[in-house]
């Protein structure tokens, strides 16, 4: 019960990230460690940052 | 057995659905409850979800579940990630709502709510969506470029070159429109304007936050800022009350246009992460959560409409906007209907995160009905709020005069009864000095929105807060949209110049950078300035060039799915593509040809500019211009119209020739002649 609650909560939260274009840190960790098990991921905050970059910078693609 | 169940449920919807319609579209005379627009909506959505837009992923392109989409070949973590097709939806709606579906209906209220309903579903389900998810298939397949790319690499370079100069003229005139719904929603209304203002030290707080305090915690730090804004709104009130700080916050339309044009060029040169990011979350969630309150707002109160189904102003002579119902009803609907800008989201982030092509139509075709949903709530929104008070907000101060009791008579005239005291009445409920002459369509909208929300919650005490509630939500995502959409044109116009100047290109120089932006400012501000001077209101002017402009740039992308479907040898499906691309054309071009050349000055740039030249040379001075300066304003601004409409017909009509010869081409091969990226089955490694 407690598990599928904070499963929920993860997933709702991982909704809301998405809306705002941030896609998510676990999955990127993850990609990382199976596909450049070499490479040393970002932490969360250069993981945020590098983004909020990538969304912006570029001229974000917003609608009327 | 087990296929008769589900087939009986289709046909029960398809009843309930044609029974609705049939209580919206035969009802005269007497008000109808809100519920059976929505449900004729719903029906509609859900029958075009599962027939047509199937149909379109099955036959007409063939999506095909085993090949690899980009965000698995290419999968980074970072800008390509196969994403759980229900948390996409979401990303992917969040990106293509915005003001425009707000806007469109309620300005197309003024003929009655049923040829603006009818629209909106029609265009949804044979064009707006198509359009969508053809874009988006047609992306997805071609490893997530973007539309400029795709038109150059079907169509061919001068045609891909054409679209992106008319992509970034459509650019600046929404940016201008959008700007001038926030300049009319502010115009002498205190309360408004601070909360508005108080929006930037709010977000320039939760960037800082989001920097160096917590790092990355966008949701608690969006829910700080969200208590603020409610703050804000509250506190808005006792600001106008105060008789020193109301006046502080009590602008005209040019001081508001300086300090929107200021704005813009200050806050997109600014780092993204200190203003543009933060309000950004802000806005998407505000705007989210708004458009599921009132859906269950409306759900909950089931309003009675009070506009009739259809008013005298079908015939053209309506005074928010001027023309006859075809071609401009279809052009004052845009996004809710058909938005060409789409193009440019489904063809942006949304085709690197499908994880699987079978997701294609639930994420292109449902998100774009979603949307339409949303017009058809702010149509019903505006047709909740009387008529009369309708009709007093979104007329002119030149048709209405100058006081309560003139615009009221004006209106009583028209048909639609109406005292001075019901809209002194309406303004006070709303916290509000006059509603009178407030066209733009967010200031009806928040009318409407307070209206439907302060019978769920709050009675009427709320709704003051509720009006500013809805002026605020419209607002926020707007300056966003200005911000982001400045910093969008710079780039464009960086790389444009970048091909006389090579400096230009490179966009850490602050200088090219300063210029750029100067540059763009100064173009969406002309368009801005001139709509907030013109005294027949500027939306007037300014939403037809904006509807036109992207209802073309629809039919761009329309054709560039029509060439593909030639190229894929799939021919025989392409009057899906094909009869959206001509009725939008229909559309456009008529439009675009009367806003040059009708004879009626208040359609016609042309007309108008000759009155006002006549004048000229009987040394003679036409309401509103008050100096011979002014009346030479006047006709120059009418020939840029011109001009700008002249230029959108020939991007579109260039477009559809090189389209054309494409497809000609391709019928002549055997074989098809697509460029897709490589086919990789699903399941192999990436990259391999």
């Amino acid at each position: 019960m407690f598990n599928d609650l904070a499963r929920m909560g993860q997933y709702l939260g991982q909704a809301a990230r998405a809306l705002v274009g941030l896609p998510d840190y676990d999955t990127y960790v993850q990609h990382m460690r199976t596909t450049h098990p070499d490479r040393t991921p970002m932490t969360y905050e250069e993981f945020f940052r590098e983004r909020q970059e990538a969304r912006y910078s570029g001229g974000a693609g917003k609608c009327c | 057995m087990q296929n008769v169940l589900p087939r009986l449920g289709w046909a029960a919807l398809a009843v309930l659905g044609a029974c609705s319609l049939a209580v919206v579209a035969l009802s005269r005379g007497e008000t109808i409850n809100a519920l059976w627009i929505v449900i004729a909506a719903v029906s509609v959505y859900l029958i075009g979800y599962r027939f047509y837009a199937r149909f379109l992923a099955h036959t007409v392109v063939g999506v095909d579940p085993n090949r690899m989409t980009p965000a698995y070949r290419y999968n980074d973590g970072l800008d390509y990630v196969p994403t759980n097709k229900n948390i996409l939806y979401g990303h992917h709606f969040a990106a293509i709502a915005g003001a425009g579906p707000l806007v469109g209906p309620v300005l197309a209220a003024q003929m009655g709510y049923l040829p603006g309903m009818l629209w909106i579903l029609a265009g949804v389900i044979f064009a707006g969506a198509v359009q969508d998810f053809m874009v988006l298939f047609i992306s997805t397949r071609r490893d997530g470029r973007s539309l400029g790319d795709l038109i150059k690499s079907e169509l061919g370079p001068i045609p891909g070159v054409i679209a992106l100069f008319g992509t970034f003229m459509i650019m600046v005139i929404i940016l201008a429109v959008l700007a001038l719904i926030v300049v009319k929603a502010l115009t002498d209304s205190p309360w408004g304007s601070f909360t508005v203002a108080a929006t930037i030290p709010i977000a320039i707080f939760m960037g800082i936050y989001l920097r160096f305090i917590r790092p990355g915690r966008i949701l608690e730090i969006s829910v700080l800022g969200f208590v603020l804004l409610m703050a804000a709104i509250i506190f808005g009130g006792d600001v106008a009350a105060s008789p020193t700080w109301g006046p502080m916050f009590t602008f005209d339309g040019k001081q508001l246009t300086w300090m929107l044009i200021g704005y813009g060029f200050i806050a997109s040169v600014l780092p993204v992460w200190l203003l543009l990011a933060p309000r950004d979350y802000l806005s998407t969630f505000l705007k989210i959560g708004t458009i599921l309150g009132l859906a269950i707002g409306i759900a909950f109160v089931a309003p009675q409409l009070q506009m009739p189904a259809l008013t005298q102003f079908v015939d053209g002579t309506g005074p928010a906007w001027s023309g006859n119902l075809f071609p401009f009803l279809f052009i004052t609907i845009a996004c809710g209907a058909v938005s060409g800008f789409h193009a440019l989201i489904s063809s942006g982030t949304t085709p690197k995160l499908i994880e699987s092509e079978k997701h294609l139509a639930f994420i292109g075709y449902g998100g774009m009905l979603m949307e339409s949903f949303v017009a058809i709530m702010a149509l019903v929104a505006a047709s909740c709020v009387d008529p009369g008070v309708y009709f007093a907000m979104n007329s002119p101060l030149a048709v209405l005069g100058p006081t309560a009791e003139t615009a009221a008579h004006t209106i009583s005239q028209w048909g639609f009864v109406i005292t001075p005291d019901v809209l002194a009445q309406t303004a006070a409920d709303i916290g509000e000095k006059s509603v009178i002459a407030r066209a733009g369509g967010a200031p009806t909208l928040a009318v409407g929105m307070a209206h439907i929300l302060h019978q769920a919650i709050g009675g009427k005490a709320m709704m003051a807060f509720w009006y500013h509630f809805a002026i605020l939500f419209e607002a926020l995502f707007i300056l966003t949209a200005v911000d982001a959409g400045t910093r969008a044109g710079r780039f464009m116009l960086q790389d444009l110049l970048g091909t006389f100047v090579p400096s230009f290109k490179r966009t850490e120089s602050l200088v090219a950078n300063l210029i750029a932006t100067a540059l763009c400012v100064a173009a969406w501000g002309y368009f801005l300035y001139q709509g907030v001077v013109d005294p027949l209101g500027g939306i007037n002017t300014l939403w037809p060039l904006f509807g036109v402009a992207n209802q073309m740039l629809a039919a761009v992308a329309l054709t560039l799915a029509t060439v593909v479907l030639f190229k894929m040898k799939r021919q025989r499906y392409a009057w899906t593509t094909i009869l959206p691309t001509v009725w939008l054309l229909a559309c456009t071009l008529t439009a675009g040809w009367q806003k040059i050349f009708s004879a009626n000055p208040k359609v016609g740039f042309l007309s108008h500019a000759a009155k006002f030249s006549d004048a000229i040379a009987r040394n003679e001075i036409l309401a509103p211009a008050k100096t011979m300066a002014q009346m030479q304003q006047i006709v120059f601004n009418d020939y840029v119209d011109a001009t700008l409409s002249g230029v959108f017909i020939f991007v579109v009509i260039a477009v559809l020739l090189f389209g054309i010869r494409s497809c000609m081409k391709a019928l002549q091969e055997q074989r098809p002649t697509v460029r897709e990226s490589e086919y990789v089955p699903v399941g192999e490694a990436a990259g391999a």
